[in-house]
């Protein structure tokens, strides 16, 4: 992926990247459908195929917010339909936990999805993502790459500062 | 033989590491026998200069603890860098940031604010604020500026090798020492002394760890009385130890209090409370989005439970709405 979300154009052209979680057995076989079917919707997203939606690691979706991505969705089986019995409802609580952290950490509600999606529902693949992109063409890009970069001037700027001048510490210190 | 040069160095830290060595007790003699102390703040009268006179690389190894939080220890840190062979992160703070990262939840100027102006102890109705430069009868005195990011030190320098714990034990710190003086040297980057596995591994609880833990709520230690040998996930409170590191002999769980993870995760995780949160959520039986938010609020400080130690080393590394160009104010006037 990417290291960094396009930045926007004059033109108001920007598009957000949008990292989407699918599950194997309903969520991303709606999106084939939705493919087969020549529902158009927004080209925003990049699709990860999982399992199950039970797979999805918090881990992957810091990372993913970490290394650019501007809005991340997740895509599961309906309550009481994962192919694996309890995946879903592992994915839920992981979210509306993970959700709390990242808000605490100033990330926007609207920055990170949960959608059930079952294999017949493409259609509403096709809502939820133009949804999305919307919410997140409103917010503007997420850049944390970007932002990383510009926190850590603060530390590449001593070097400069320290030959110009004596280090504050180097003074002598009088002891009466 | 010259004995090799051993430095000791404090940054962004409460200075439990440095009670650490003074915890050797009689076995520092043993410590001081085999090496010269070049510098040591806490414990001997060294200056900056002393350091600076050094030629560079002569120290054999510094063991710096504390987080890097202002220009005077991003400095310092490099100037060690310069001087030692091994430059070593010492303890939680050095490793991932520690407790003082935890302020990367907040922006500078809200830290200076309440610390000179609105703490209930403060009488400073002038809202004086240490000023970066001073000067006086043509006199220039300066003073470090706190950086806007709390960092590990592994994020401004170079780092060999880790020693992490809040504060590592004299175990481990003794341990690493005699590795390092013995030339037993693993691979740069490797964690010294703490074996890449679990807490629960070594936890003196681990027999009672349920095979499938089951969460109804959650309680804080406060909350309920703990029982001294049951694991403490069994009893519905959080215990970082499936996320952690091992490596501290499971102290806490030993004095009957939960692991608070400050020896941080394994090698394979790259956010230790994204891993917490995975396993714990799995362990719940809430399945409705209300049912499952009460029991979450069973957890109030989910950022400060799970990121305790590790927030600067995290993903995110600091709540992200630092305005940009924060990293580029001048150091030689003062801001705010």
């Amino acid at each position: 992926m990417p290291h960094e979300s396009s930045p926007p154009s004059g033109n108001g052209s920007w598009t957000p990247r949008i990292v989407a979680f699918f599950c194997n057995w309903c969520t991303y076989t709606a999106a084939d459908l939705a493919g087969v079917s020549r529902m158009k919707y927004a080209p925003s997203t990049r699709t990860i195929r999982l399992m199950c939606s039970g797979r999805l690691d918090p881990q992957f979706i810091v990372e993913a917010f970490a290394k650019g991505a501007d809005g991340v969705l997740i895509g599961g089986c309906h309550p009481n339909d994962c192919h694996y019995a309890e995946g879903n409802y592992k994915c839920l609580r992981r979210f509306r936990l993970l959700r709390r952290v990242l808000a605490e950490l100033g990330l926007e509600e609207q920055r990170l999805r949960l959608e059930w999606i079952s294999a017949a529902e493409g259609d509403k693949v096709k809502t939820v993502i133009n949804e999305m992109t919307a919410q997140i063409k409103a917010l503007g890009p997420l850049g944390l790459p970007r932002r990383f970069e510009d926190w850590d001037r603060e530390v590449t700027r001593l070097e400069q500062t320290v030959t110009q001048s004596r280090p504050p510490f180097e003074k002598e210190v009088v002891h009466a | 033989m010259p004995k090799p040069k051993i430095a000791f160095y404090w940054c962004a830290s409460c200075g439990g590491c440095e009670e650490t060595v003074v915890d050797l007790a009689e076995d520092i003699l043993g410590v001081v026998e085999k090496v010269d102390i070049v510098l040591w703040p806490v414990a001997m009268d060294f200056k900056y200069q002393d350091v600076e006179a050094l030629p560079d690389k002569s120290i054999f190894a510094t063991l710096l603890n504390g987080a890097i939080r202002s220009s005077e220890q991003e400095h310092m840190a490099h100037l060690l860098r310069r001087k030692s062979r091994y430059l070593i992160a010492y303890g939680s703070c050095a490793c991932t940031g520690g407790i003082p990262g935890l302020a990367n939840q907040f922006e500078r100027d809200q830290i200076l604010k309440f610390y000179y102006e609105e703490a209930p102890s403060v009488v400073n109705d002038a809202r004086t604020r240490p000023q970066l430069v001073f000067e006086e009868n043509g006199r220039r005195t300066q003073l470090p500026e706190l950086h806007h990011v709390v960092r590990s030190l592994d994020q401004v320098e170079q780092v060999d090798y880790y020693i992490p714990g809040c504060p590592p034990t004299p175990k481990i710190t003794q341990a690493a020492v005699a590795a390092l003086l013995d030339g037993r040297l693993p691979p740069k980057g490797t964690v010294l002394a703490a074996q890449d596995v679990a807490l629960c591994e070594e936890c003196p609880r681990r027999d009672s760890k349920p095979t499938d833990v089951v969460f109804t709520e959650f309680r804080r230690t406060h909350q309920k009385l703990l029982d001294p040998q049951l694991c403490f996930l069994a009893q519905g409170v959080v215990c970082m130890g499936p996320a952690t590191r091992q490596g501290c002999g499971a102290q806490c769980p030993g004095g009957n209090m939960p692991c608070t993870g400050c020896f941080g995760g394994t090698d394979r995780v790259k956010s230790q409370g994204a891993k917490m949160i995975s396993s714990l959520c799995s362990s719940l039986t809430a399945k409705e989005d209300e049912e499952i938010d009460r029991v979450l609020d069973g957890i109030p400080d989910p950022l400060g439970t799970f990121y305790r130690y590790t927030l600067p080393r995290t993903l995110f590394r600091r709540k992200i709405d630092l305005p940009a160009g924060h990293g580029t104010t001048d150091p030689g006037t003062t801001t705010e």
